[in-house]
C-alpha cells in the first residue's frame, strides 16, 4: 500500500504554519491555525477538512515540502469529508478510468503527452513542436490522475498512478513532454511524495518552449502586451516551474502585470469552489480575479491549464481581455495563428 | 382504381402523384419500428382546394387518405396501415402572416419547423416559436397533431396549447375555420370565448381531418441563453429538484436525463437547465436563482451542477439539439425508437428504474430523458432504444422493449404520447367507457365514411 510520505515532526517544529495561515479561504491566526492543524495530523474531525477548496495551495505554501494538502485529502477521504457532491465524484472517476481505449501517434523515444484532452493536441502544433508534433499518446490511459486531489479520493490515484507510469513505459518513452502541467506535478509531486519511481524524464511544456523559443529568436516578433497570468492549481504542486513564465514572456515581449492575485497570492480559476461551495463563493473568487486583471490593464489573460479555460475564458472575454493558452500566445509570437479559441454559441433562443 | 389515378392527376397534375412502385415502398414506413405497408398513391396538393377536392374523391371511392407531415413521428403514425392515398402536405409551405403585436404566425399545413425558425430569425427577430427537438423537416402542423413538445413546453405547455385556430378540410371535404378566425379576420385564439373546437382536431393523429392553415403562438426571443445541467446520485430527489427549479419561474426549459453512456454519465440522474436574458445581467440574475434554489443539495453533497466543457455546451445548446442522431448510431444502423408516455413528476425516478431493467432484460441499449411540461404539472419521458437495423433480433428485442414499457407506463398513471396503433388500443382497453362512447360518437359523426387514416384510434 503505498503510503504518503509526512513527517509529524515537521509540522511539530514548524512555527508558522504557514499551510493554513496563508490559506485565501480559511481564516485563522497561527495559534488557532497549529490547533487545527494538529487535529489534521491525528486524524480527527476538523472543519479545515469540509472548508477547503482543493486550491493545492498549501503545498507551496509549506516550507518544508511536507505535503499537507495531500494529507488534507487523505483525511477527507478516511472521515468520508467529501470534496465535491457525490454525483460529481462519481462522474470524474467514471470518465477517466482506463478503457483500452488510448490513441498513439507516431511514439518515439521523446514524446508528447496530452493526458486526455484532446485539445491539447490542437494546441501543439506550428514550428515550436515541429520535433514532436506527431509523436504523443492520449487517453485514459495515460491520464495522471491529479484531478482526483479536487474529489477527495487519492485511492484512486493510488490504486490508477503506477499503472499509469507503466502503461507510459510500455511505450519506449525516454523523455515525456508533459502538455499538461497538472501530468509534470504529477510525476514531479505526486509521485514522489508516495514513493512512486518515474522511469522516464519528464519535461514541462514551458521549459520545451523556452528552448524552442531561444533556438527560434530570429523569427520571434514581440507581442508588447500585457498580460495576466492565471495560475492554476497544479502549479501549486511544481513552484520551481513559475519562472519559466516570466522567461518566456521576456522573450516574447509580454510583461506579466503585477497583480495582487499572481505568484503565491494567486486566486484558482473557482471551477470547483463553485462546485463545492456554491454560487456566492464561486462568484466571488472569480469576480476578485478578474476584476484585478482589469484594474491591471490586462490585454490577455494566459491560461496555463486548458481546465481552468472552461471556467473562465467566456467571463476574461467579457471584460474585453483576450482569453490564451500560453502555447498559443508563443504561437501568436512566432507568427502563427492561435488553436484554443471560444467556441461559436448557437445564440439563437 | 386506375381511375383514382386519373382524377389525382387531374387535382394535382402528374407530377405530384405516384403510384410507383419506388415511391410506395418509400411511403410505407417511417424510421421506428413499426411494419410497413404501403400506399396504393402518394399525392402532393398545393392548396387548400385541392385538398379538399382529394378528399371527396377518396370518399366517392372509399379510398383511405393519411395525411403526413414530415413523417418522423417513429411510431408509425404516418403508415398507411390500409393502403389508399398518402397526403404529403411538404408543397403546402407558405408562411402566410406573422402578426408581431399580437405574436403569432398562420402557416400552411406542410410548413416545416426549420423554415419557419429561419423566417422569423430574418423577418422577426424578436420572435420565436417552441421548436421541437426533431429534424428541421418536421412539420409544425403535424407536431400540434401529435401534442409535440418543445423548447418553450416548460413555459408555456404542450406546443398544441400554442395554436391559435385552424382551418380543416374535414373529412367529408368541407373547409372548415376553428377559433377566432371563424369570425373575425384575427388568429388570436383557438377558441376562447367560443367553444373550443381545436380538441375536435388535435391529438386525434390526423382521423378527424386535415389541417390546411394553423396559427400558432409567438414568443419573444431573448438576446442571451445559457445552461447549467444538475447532476445527482439519488434519483428520489429528482422529483423535488424539478419542483424546486419550477417553482422559480425562470427557467425556459427544463430536460432531465440519465444515459448508461459515455461513462461519465453512468450511474448518475441529470437535469439541463435553460435559461434567457436580454443582458448579461439578466442572465446571471437568473443563473443566480437556479444555484440558490438547488444550494442545499450542493450542502449535503447530493447534488451539484456539472462542469460543463465549452463544445459539450454547445452541443447541448444546439435547437433542435442533434445529440440524439448521435444515439440513435451507437449501435450502428442507425435505428431508435422511444416511448414517450406523459407522467406526473413524482414518477420519474421509478421509470428511470424500469428503463435500466429493460434494457437489461432485452439487450438493447437505452437512454432516458425527459420534458417539464408547464412549470411542472406532468412530463414527458422517453423509454429510449437504439438498435442496428440489419439486426432483426436486435429490433425484435427493441419492440418488446418498448411494449413492456408502454404497459408499464400505463399501470403506473401515465398516458401515451404519439401512440403506435397497439398502445392507442392499449389505452382504448383501459378508457372510461363514457369517454370511448364520445370519441366514437365524434368519429362517426365527423368521418361516417371511415376514410381518415383507418386503424389509428379505432375507437368504433
Amino acid at each position: 500500500m503505498l503510503e504518503l510520505k509526512f513527517d509529524k515532526k515537521k509540522c511539530a517544529d514548524c512555527k508558522a504554519v504557514s499551510c493554513l495561515v496563508k490559506c485565501q479561504y480559511i481564516d485563522l491566526n497561527k495559534t488557532e491555525a497549529k490547533k487545527e492543524w494538529q487535529k489534521v495530523i491525528n486524524g480527527e474531525d476538523s472543519f479545515v477538512l469540509d472548508a477547503c477548496t482543493t486550491c493545492y495551495a498549501c503545498e507551496e505554501y509549506c516550507p518544508f515540502g511536507n505535503h499537507p494538502f495531500y494529507l488534507i485529502v487523505e483525511r477527507q477521504e478516511e472521515k468520508n469529508v467529501l470534496a465535491a457532491p457525490r454525483a460529481l465524484i462519481k462522474q470524474w472517476v467514471n470518465m477517466c478510468a482506463p478503457s483500452g481505449k488510448f490513441m498513439l501517434g507516431d511514439v518515439k523515444e521523446k514524446t508528447a503527452s496530452l493526458c486526455f484532452m484532446p485539445r491539447l493536441g490542437s494546441l501543439a502544433q506550428g514550428k515550436l513542436f515541429e520535433d514532436v508534433a506527431t509523436s504523443w499518446i492520449l487517453g485514459a490511459e495515460f491520464f495522471c490522475n491529479a484531478v482526483y486531489l479536487h474529489f477527495s479520493r487519492m485511492s484512486v490515484i493510488k490504486e490508477r498512478l503506477p499503472k499509469i507510469i507503466d502503461n507510459i513505459s510500455k511505450q519506449g518513452i525516454k523523455e515525456l513532454i508533459c502538455l499538461h502541467d497538472e501530468c509534470y506535478a504529477t510525476y514531479n509531486s505526486l509521485a514522489p511524495a508516495y514513493g512512486i519511481d518515474v522511469p522516464f524524464k519528464t519535461i514541462h511544456y514551458m521549459e520545451h518552449l523556452y528552448q524552442k523559443l531561444k533556438e527560434n529568436k530570429a523569427k520571434i516578433k514581440p507581442l508588447n502586451v500585457k498580460a495576466a497570468y492565471q495560475r492554476n492549481c497544479s502549479t501549486r504542486l511544481v513552484p520551481q516551474i513559475d519562472h519559466f513564465v516570466d522567461d518566456i514572456f521576456g522573450l516574447i515581449g509580454v510583461t506579466r502585470l503585477d497583480r495582487e492575485y499572481d505568484r503565491e497570492n494567486a486566486l484558482c480559476c473557482g471551477a470547483l469552489i463553485w462546485a463545492s461551495k456554491g454560487y456566492d463563493a464561486g462568484h466571488d473568487v472569480q469576480q476578485r480575479n478578474i476584476d484585478d486583471m482589469e484594474k491591471h490593464g490586462a490585454e490577455y489573460c494566459v491560461f496555463n491549464c486548458p481546465a481552468c479555460w472552461d471556467p473562465l475564458a467566456e467571463k476574461v472575454a467579457n471584460r474585453g481581455i483576450k482569453p490564451i493558452h500560453m502555447i498559443d500566445l508563443c504561437k501568436l509570437a512566432m507568427g502563427e495563428e492561435q488553436a484554443l479559441k471560444l467556441p461559436e454559441m448557437p445564440l439563437e433562443v | 382504381m386506375a381511375d383514382v389515378y386519373e382524377s389525382l392527376v387531374g387535382i394535382v397534375g402528374k407530377n405530384f402523384v405516384s403510384n410507383s412502385k419506388e415511391e410506395r415502398y418509400f411511403y410505407a414506413r417511417d424510421p421506428g419500428l413499426m411494419p410497413p405497408h404501403e400506399p396504393d398513391y402518394v399525392v402532393m396538393p398545393k392548396t387548400t382546394e385541392e385538398v379538399q377536392q382529394i378528399v371527396k374523391l377518396a370518399n366517392r371511392e372509399r379510398v383511405p387518405i393519411v395525411p403526413m407531415g414530415g413523417g418522423m413521428a417513429l411510431t408509425g403514425l404516418v403508415i398507411p396501415l390500409k393502403g389508399g392515398i398518402v397526403m404529403d402536405m411538404k408543397r403546402m409551405d407558405k408562411i402566410l402572416e406573422v402578426n408581431e403585436k399580437a405574436r403569432y404566425v398562420v402557416v400552411e399545413g406542410g410548413v416545416p419547423q426549420g423554415m419557419l425558425k429561419e423566417h422569423l430569425k430574418k423577418h422577426h427577430p424578436d420572435l420565436r416559436h417552441s421548436i421541437p427537438e426533431s429534424p428541421p423537416i418536421t412539420t409544425i402542423a403535424a407536431n400540434v397533431v401529435i401534442h409535440g413538445q418543445g423548447r418553450l413546453t416548460q413555459q408555456y405547455g404542450f406546443n398544441s396549447d400554442m395554436v391559435n385556430g385552424l382551418e380543416v378540410v374535414l373529412p367529408t371535404g368541407e373547409i372548415c375555420k376553428i377559433g377566432s378566425c371563424a369570425v373575425s379576420p384575427y388568429w388570436f385564439s383557438k377558441g376562447p370565448p367560443m367553444p373550443d373546437l381545436s380538441g375536435l382536431f388535435l391529438g386525434w393523429l390526423g382521423t378527424t381531418g386535415i389541417i390546411t392553415k394553423l396559427g400558432l403562438k409567438l414568443y419573444p426571443r431573448k438576446k442571451l441563453k445559457d445552461m447549467e445541467i444538475f447532476v445527482t446520485d439519488n434519483g428520489d430527489l429528482m422529483p423535488d429538484i424539478i419542483y424546486k427549479i419550477t417553482q422559480l419561474e425562470v427557467v425556459e426549459d427544463l430536460t432531465p436525463w440519465t444515459q448508461p453512456r459515455p461513462r461519465m454519465f453512468e450511474g448518475n440522474y441529470h437535469v439541463s437547465i435553460f435559461f434567457t436574458g436580454d443582458t448579461e445581467e439578466e442572465l446571471e440574475f437568473k443563473r443566480k436563482m437556479v444555484w440558490y434554489g438547488l444550494k442545499e443539495y450542493i450542502d449535503s453533497k447530493d447534488g451539484g451542477f456539472m462542469m460543463i466543457p465549452a463544445e459539450l455546451k454547445a452541443t447541448f445548446m444546439a435547437n433542435p439539439a442533434k445529440s440524439m442522431t448521435n444515439f440513435a448510431d451507437v449501435r450502428k444502423g442507425g435505428g431508435f425508437e422511444y416511448s414517450g408516455p406523459i407522467i406526473p413528476t413524482e414518477l420519474y425516478p421509478s421509470f428511470v428504474k424500469k428503463a435500466e431493467e429493460l434494457a437489461a432484460r432485452y439487450r438493447v441499449v437505452q437512454n432516458c430523458s425527459g420534458r417539464v411540461i408547464q412549470g411542472g404539472h406532468c412530463m414527458m419521458f422517453s423509454f429510449a432504444f437504439t438498435f442496428n437495423r440489419a439486426d432483426m433480433d436486435e429490433m425484435d428485442r427493441a419492440r418488446k422493449a418498448l411494449h413492456d414499457a408502454a404497459e408499464y407506463a400505463l399501470e403506473k398513471g401515465g398516458v401515451l404520447w404519439k401512440p403506435t396503433i397497439f398502445e392507442q388500443k392499449m389505452m382504448i382497453q383501459r378508457m372510461d367507457p363514457n369517454t370511448l362512447k364520445l370519441m366514437k360518437s365524434i368519429k362517426r359523426l365527423l368521418d361516417p365514411n371511415g376514410i381518415m387514416n383507418p386503424g389509428n384510434w379505432e375507437v368504433n
